[in-house]
């Protein structure tokens, strides 16, 4: 079987997408509090959906299948910094633990309810 | 070639699974172990995707769009939820 260009591209999509997927969950568990967490959570699965998206509407190519999956990576795009600050915030806000590695915490002195 | 290529995903995607799996499991805070969620599901709707491309076949794409909504909703739910009652 003749693999043809559009299975090309389908397949390094897919696979770009899946790695960076990957690169997001180790970094989630591998860094070691929970603001870094979400730095490698959020902006990696975002970029994996929208790849992912791509590759499915070119290997599928029907309108309304591309449709689903523009609002998806659309929502996507929206969703993933609403998530990050909501949790970020929440995180912070209730005393959430700082690495020791880091270096500035501007929030420092307007934070006196701050539990941790 | 795309049966190849989709394996390899699917395997990819199960280590991905895997680890944040163990960040709930192992998680420090509520916050940590939202946000794991949040990525198992992003891994579920890239799960749905590569099998519908694998298929040929656009029928699930439908519970792609919910996932990620749940996904959405579920997470800021549970970071206002954090907010009122702290992060442990």
């Amino acid at each position: 079987m003749i693999a043809t260009l559009a299975d090309v591209v389908t397949s390094l999509l897919l696979l770009a997408s899946v790695g960076f997927v990957l690169l997001a969950c180790v970094g989630l568990y591998r860094f070691d509090d929970v603001f870094s967490r979400i730095h490698a959570a959020t902006k990696a699965t975002t970029l994996g959906v929208i790849l992912v998206a791509a590759a499915t509407a070119l290997a599928l190519r029907d309108p309304g299948d591309t449709a689903k999956l523009a609002i998806a990576a659309v929502l996507q795009m929206i969703s993933a910094p609403v998530t990050a600050h909501v949790i970020g915030r929440a995180a912070y806000w209730s005393g959430g633990e700082l690495s020791p590695e880091t270096v500035v915490d501007q929030l420092a002195d307007r934070a006196p309810g701050r539990e941790g | 070639m795309i049966e190849i290529v989709t394996a390899v995903c699917f395997v990819v995607l199960a280590v991905s699974a895997l680890l944040s799996v163990g960040r709930i499991v192992g998680g420090h805070s509520v916050a940590d172990r939202a946000l794991a969620l949040d990525a198992l599901l992003i891994v579920v709707v890239v799960g749905v995707a590569v099998g519908a491309v694998r298929t040929g076949s656009g029928i699930y794409l439908d519970v792609l769009l919910v996932v990620a909504l749940v996904a959405f909703i579920g997470t800021t739910a549970v970071g206002r939820f954090i907010e009122r009652r702290g992060v442990r």
